[in-house]
C-alpha cells in the first residue's frame, strides 16, 4: 500500500467521563422506574389493603393482563407503529379458539392452534397492508379495529345465539389448556397466576431481543429513520411486518388467558384496551415518534396501572379518579420523553 | 462479515477491469427526467470522480449503483452481469458500498450500533449481538479517521455534522469490498478530516477498489482522482481520463465555463437533436 496513515488524535478533554449515575439516568425507563416508586410509597401510606402480601398477587396480575400486550405494543412503537386493533385481536383470538372448539366439536388445543394462525393472520394483514399502502398505522390499524369489532361480536351471535363464545369447559383438552394459560398457584400467602410468569419471561425475551439481538438493532433503526435503515441493507417491510406478527402472537396469548380463565369470551371485550397498552409503553418511556424506548419500561408502566387501578380501590375511593390519575400520569411521562427526545435531537 | 478491513483482501485482482458499468441509464422520477443516457465506468484501482451543479442528477446516479432507486432506461452491469437491484441490501451483497449526503444513520441510535447497522457481528449462542467487539471496532476505525467520540453509546443525533459524516464514511470505507461510492464526503469536514478523507480514498484505490467520489470541490476531485465525469442536466457533459484534463479546466468546468465549451462544441458539431435539448427539457429543471 502507498500511504501508511497515521492520524495524530489528540484527547478531546471538553467531554467528562459520564459517571455512572448519570448514564443510568438517560435510560428509557428511569422516569417511569421513579414514578413507580412514587406511586407505591404513595397507597402503602394511603391504602390499608395494599399493605397485606396476599393482594400483591392480585396488584401484579392486574398489571400482568396489561403488561403481556405492552411488550408487542412497545416493541412495535420503537419500531416507529400503533396498532388500534391490539384490544380487540384479543378478542378476536378468544372468540375463534373458544368457538371453532365448540362449533367443530373437537379437542380444545385444535381451537387453540387456529386462534394462534388467525391472530398471527390479522397481524400480518395489518403490516402487509401498511407497507403496501404507505399509508400512516394509525388509519390502517383504526380499520382494522372496526373490522375486528364487528366481527367479534356479528359471527359470536351468528354462531352461538349470543353475546359470549360457549362454554368450553367440559371438552377435550381444556384443563390441560388451563393449566397452560390460566392456572394459579400459592407461594407462601400469596395467590400467584400463572400469567405473571408468563410476564415476566415475555418482558425478558422482549427485552433481550431489543437489546442484544441484531432483529432489535434493526426494530430501533426502522423506529428512528426508515429510510436510512434500508439504505445500510435493514430489510424494513419485513421487520414490521413482523412486529405486527408479535402483537397477533401475544394478543393470541391474552386472548387463551382470557378464554381459559372463565371458558367463553365476552365478544364486546377489549374495545379501549389498545390505548391502556400503549398508555404503559409510553409511560414506560417509549417515543410516539419511534425508534426509542424499552420493553423494561413498558412493564414498569403496566405496574403502574396496575398499582393505581387497585391502589385506587383499595384506598376506597371512587374509581372514577382512576382515569384522572392515569391521564395525569400519560401526560407527565410525555414530557419527560419530550425532553429526552429534544437532547437527542440536538444537532 | 469479516473483522478485517475489507479493501487489503481484494487487492489480488487484476487493476482497471470494470467492476460497475452503467449503459445509456436513465431515471425519471414521474415528469421529471433526473437522468438521461449516462454511461459510466467504474475500474478497479481506480477513482472516478462525478462532478456537476446541484440538481444535477449525481445522487440520483449513485443512488441507482447503490440500489436505492430502480432505474428507468439502460442497463447497470456489475462484474459483466447485467443487474438491476430492487433494495439496497443487494447491491450491499454485491459488495458496493455507500455514503449517502444524507448520511443514512438513526439520530436515536449510538455511535457503535449506527456503524454496524445492517452488518451487525453476532456470536454464539442465540445470535447475540457481539457488542464488545463492535464497539472496538468501531473506536477503531473512527480513531483512524482522526476524530474522537469519547463515547460510543452517545446518540449520533447529538453528534457533529462532520462528526457524523466521519461515521458514515468509517463505516462505508469498513464494509465495502469491491465499489466504494462517496456522495460529497468532504462537504461538511473540517481541513484536517478532508484530508483524511482523500487519503482514505487514495488508500482504497491502492488496494483495488473502484471508487466513485462525487464532489463539488474540483480540487478535491483532481488531488485524486484518475477520472472524471461531469454531469450536467442529468447527462454526461464531459467524460475524460486525467491525462487528458488539467485542474483549471476542470475548474472552467465546474464554474459553468462547460456551457461555453459546449456551446461552441455544438455549434462545430452537426448533430442538430443536441442544439435543441435545453428547449425540451420538461419542467424547466
Ligand atoms: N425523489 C425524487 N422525486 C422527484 N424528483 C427528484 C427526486 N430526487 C431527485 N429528484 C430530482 O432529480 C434531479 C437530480 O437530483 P439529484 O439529487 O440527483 O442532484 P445532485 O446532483 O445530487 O444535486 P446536489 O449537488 O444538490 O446534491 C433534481 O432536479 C431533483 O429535483
Ligand atoms: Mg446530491
Amino acid at each position: 500500500m502507498a500511504s501508511t496513515l497515521t492520524a495524530p488524535t489528540e484527547v478531546d478533554d471538553r467531554v467528562a467521563r459520564r459517571s455512572l449515575g448519570a448514564r443510568l439516568l438517560s435510560r428509557p425507563e428511569v422516569g417511569s422506574l421513579v414514578g413507580a416508586g412514587v406511586i407505591l410509597v404513595f397507597f402503602l401510606v394511603m391504602a390499608d389493603p395494599f399493605r397485606s402480601a396476599s393482594n400483591i398477587g392480585t396488584i401484579v396480575y392486574q398489571a400482568a393482563l396489561i403488561g403481556v400486550m405492552a411488550v408487542p405494543v412497545a416493541l412495535l412503537m420503537i419500531g416507529g407503529e400503533f396498532d388500534l386493533s391490539a384490544g380487540v385481536a384479543v378478542t378476536t383470538a378468544g372468540l375463534t379458539g373458544g368457538l371453532f372448539a365448540y362449533q367443530f366439536s373437537v379437542n380444545v388445543w385444535v381451537g387453540v392452534l387456529v386462534a394462534l394462525v388467525v391472530a398471527l393472520a390479522v397481524g400480518a394483514f395489518n403490516g402487509w397492508l401498511l407497507m403496501r399502502t404507505g399509508l400512516p398505522s394509525f388509519l390502517v390499524t383504526l380499520g382494522t379495529f372496526f373490522i375486528l369489532q364487528g366481527l367479534n361480536l356479528a359471527i359470536t351471535r351468528l354462531l352461538s345465539g349470543a353475546v359470549s363464545s360457549n362454554s368450553i369447559r367440559d371438552m377435550d383438552g381444556f384443563e390441560q389448556a388451563k393449566a397452560v394459560f390460566a392456572s394459579e398457584f400459592r407461594i407462601g400467602s400469596v395467590n400467584l397466576k400463572i400469567l405473571v410468569l408468563w410476564w415476566i419471561l415475555f418482558v425478558a425475551v422482549g427485552s433481550w431481543v431489543l437489546l442484544r439481538t441484531k432483529v432489535g438493532n434493526w426494530i430501533f433503526a426502522v423506529g428512528g429513520d426508515a429510510a436510512a435503515a434500508r439504505a445500510v441493507g435493514v430489510p424494513v417491510k419485513r421487520v414490521k411486518i413482523g412486529l405486527f406478527m408479535a402483537v397477533g402472537f401475544f394478543a393470541w396469548f391474552s386472548g387463551m388467558h382470557l378464554l381459559f380463565t372463565q371458558s367463553s369470551v365476552q365478544s364486546g371485550e377489549g374495545v379501549g384496551k389498545e390505548f391502556i397498552y400503549i398508555i404503559a409503553a409510553v409511560v414506560g418511556g417509549c417515543l410516539l415518534t419511534g425508534g426509542y424506548g424499552s420493553v423494561v419500561g413498558s412493564a414498569i408502566g403496566a405496574l403502574i396501572f396496575g398499582m393505581t387501578q387497585l391502589g385506587v380501590v383499595y384506598a376506597g375511593w371512587n374509581a372514577d379518579w382512576f382515569k384522572a390519575f392515569l391521564g395525569v400520569m400519560l401526560l407527565l411521562a410525555t414530557i419527560v420523553n419530550l425532553i429526552v427526545k429534544k437532547r437527542a435531537d440536538l444537532r | 462479515m469479516t473483522t478485517t478491513t475489507k479493501f487489503a483482501e481484494e487487492a489480488g485482482t487484476s487493476p482497471n477491469t470494470p467492476v460497475v458499468h452503467l449503459d445509456g441509464v436513465g431515471k425519471s422520477y414521474g415528469n421529471v427526467h433526473a437522468l438521461r443516457g449516462v454511461s459510466l465506468t467504474v475500474r478497479q484501482g481506480e477513482i472516478t470522480c462525478v462532478l456537476g451543479d446541484n440538481g444535477a442528477g449525481k445522487s440520483t446516479l449513485i443512488k441507482i449503483i447503490a440500489g436505492l432507486h430502480e432505474h428507468t432506461d439502460g442497463t447497470l452491469s456489475v462484474n459483466g452481469e447485467e443487474r438491476r437491484f430492487s433494495s439496497p441490501r443487494e447491491s450491499l451483497d454485491s459488495g458496493i458500498a455507500t455514503v449517502y449526503q444524507d448520511l443514512a444513520l438513526a439520530p436515536l441510535m449510538s455511535v457503535w450500533r449506527n456503524f454496524f447497522l445492517g452488518n451487525e457481528l453476532t456470536k454464539r449462542p442465540f445470535g447475540r449481538l457481539d457488542d464488545r467487539r463492535m464497539k472496538r471496532i468501531a473506536d477503531e476505525e473512527l480513531t483512524k479517521m482522526g476524530i474522537s467520540i469519547p463515547n460510543l453509546e452517545q446518540p449520533v443525533g447529538m453528534l457533529s455534522g462532520g462528526q457524523r459524516q466521519c461515521i458514515a464514511i468509517a463505516r462505508a470505507i469498513y464494509f465495502g469490498a469491491k465499489v466504494l461510492i462517496l456522495d460529497e464526503p468532504t462537504a461538511a469536514l473540517g481541513v484536517k478530516q478532508s484530508g483524511v478523507v482523500l487519503k482514505y480514498i487514495v488508500k482504497a484505490r491502492d488496494a483495488g477498489l473502484g471508487v466513485v467520489f462525487i464532489t463539488h470541490n474540483p480540487h478535491h476531485a483532481y488531488l485524486v482522482g484518475n477520472h472524471f465525469v461531469v454531469l450536467k442536466l442529468g447527462r454526461v457533459a464531459l467524460d475524460t481520463h486525467r491525462a487528458d484534463l488539467t485542474l483549471s479546466q476542470l475548474t472552467n468546468e465546474m464554474a459553468g465555463g462547460s456551457e461555453l465549451e459546449a456551446l461552441s462544441h455544438e455549434l462545430r458539431g452537426v448533430d442538430a437533436g443536441v442544439v435543441a435539448e435545453p428547449h425540451d427539457r420538461p419542467g424547466g429543471i
